[in-house]
């Protein structure tokens, strides 16, 4: 006997997406889904930002790490709640282990929340979180081949941060051929070049930041 | 890695499904797109190992790969995308968009004959 299901999946991770996506949507709250490989300057943005924004934004971090606390440490050094998800070997964050950390952070009080998913160009992005926008950061170091070469997480991102644009003049980096790639994969995506470490172009991203995180409030009659 | 998840959402999937027919699952099909990559032999794997202690043991799992479509702006066409060669195989126009990719699906489950 056969029967056809058509069933999806991961819908146990969708069902928990939903739920925080309600969350956020009901405290006025927005969140950004961050992805990026390692190494890419994802808690350097993040820490540049909320010192940034902080007297006009409440922001709040959740990290995912397969080991430590190091990052969750990082941003608390700033003055902003973070909470530390360790997956202890998973390579992504689920919608569940989000919706666990919501109320340990605060979020219903927070205009933004990042989450700083786990390291890795692949995984995060069959994850859906339940976030209203997703970033993803490529530094120069990782080569202008990562859109086309990872181009599930590339087509998923609202936001692409190119970052460490510091390096230019020392690394072979195709600015081109990225936005060449990334047009195909997602021609409304918005890109901003940045330096996390020196502030060049971070105004770009708090614009739209700020913009989105307005957006997100209720309207005044 | 995050197959390892996927083969337990399936094992679950397959095991409430065989309890709701009481019969014994024998094969089962899945799907899934191009942008959501699975690595067949790393599922494959990871679903034997998930399936042992369940009603699931034993049984074999396909994964059907749905091609990503392109539609030319130039031309219109509709065309299966190669990452190997972006662009219309028609015109050959490099100015295409990308239709949603295929849903990560279980489609099917064979049981066995009572």
């Amino acid at each position: 006997m056969k029967i056809s299901l058509k069933k999806k999946i991961l819908d146990k991770n969708e069902e928990c997406s939903l739920q925080n996506s309600a969350f956020f949507a009901d405290n006025n709250t927005f969140c950004v889904n961050v992805i990026s490989s390692p190494g890419s300057g994802k808690t350097t943005i993040l820490s540049r930002t909320i010192g940034d924004l902080k007297d006009r934004l409440k922001i709040g971090v959740i990290e995912g790490d397969i080991r430590t606390d190091t990052d969750a440490k990082k941003i608390r050094s700033t003055g902003a709640a973070a909470v530390q998800i360790e997956t202890k070997g998973a390579c992504h964050l689920s919608a569940e282990q989000v919706t666990g950390a919501l109320g340990a952070i605060g979020a219903a009080d927070l205009d933004i929340v990042f989450v700083e998913n786990v390291g890795n160009l692949v995984c995060p992005s069959a994850f859906d979180l339940g976030e209203q926008a997703r970033t993803v950061v490529l530094s120069l170091p990782e080569g202008d081949d990562k859109p086309i070469k990872y181009p599930g997480t590339f087509a998923g991102a609202d936001v692409l941060l190119i970052n460490k644009m510091d390096l230019a003049d020392v690394v072979d980096f195709d600015l081109d051929r990225v936005i060449n790639h990334i047009s195909t994969l997602k021609p409304d995506i918005q890109i901003f070049q940045v330096s996390a470490k020196t502030g060049e172009g971070m105004d770009a991203w708090y614009d739209w930041l700020m913009k989105r995180a307005d957006a997100n409030q209720p309207k005044e009659d | 890695m995050h197959e390892t998840m996927i083969a337990q959402s399936i094992v679950e999937a397959i095991s409430k499904e065989a309890a709701k027919y009481d019969a014994k699952p024998i094969a089962a099909r899945s799907s899934c797109g191009q942008l959501n990559p699975i690595n067949d032999e790393v599922l494959n794997f990871a679903f034997e190992i998930v399936a042992k202690d369940s009603v699931c043991r034993g049984m074999t799992l396909e994964i059907v790969h749905i091609p990503l479509k392109g539609k030319c702006k130039n031309c219109g066409e509709t065309f299966d995308f190669d990452i190997y060669s972006p662009g219309c195989p028609a015109c050959k126009s490099n100015e295409f968009s990308i239709e949603p990719d295929a849903e990560l699906l279980l489609e099917e489950i064979e049981f066995e004959d009572k």
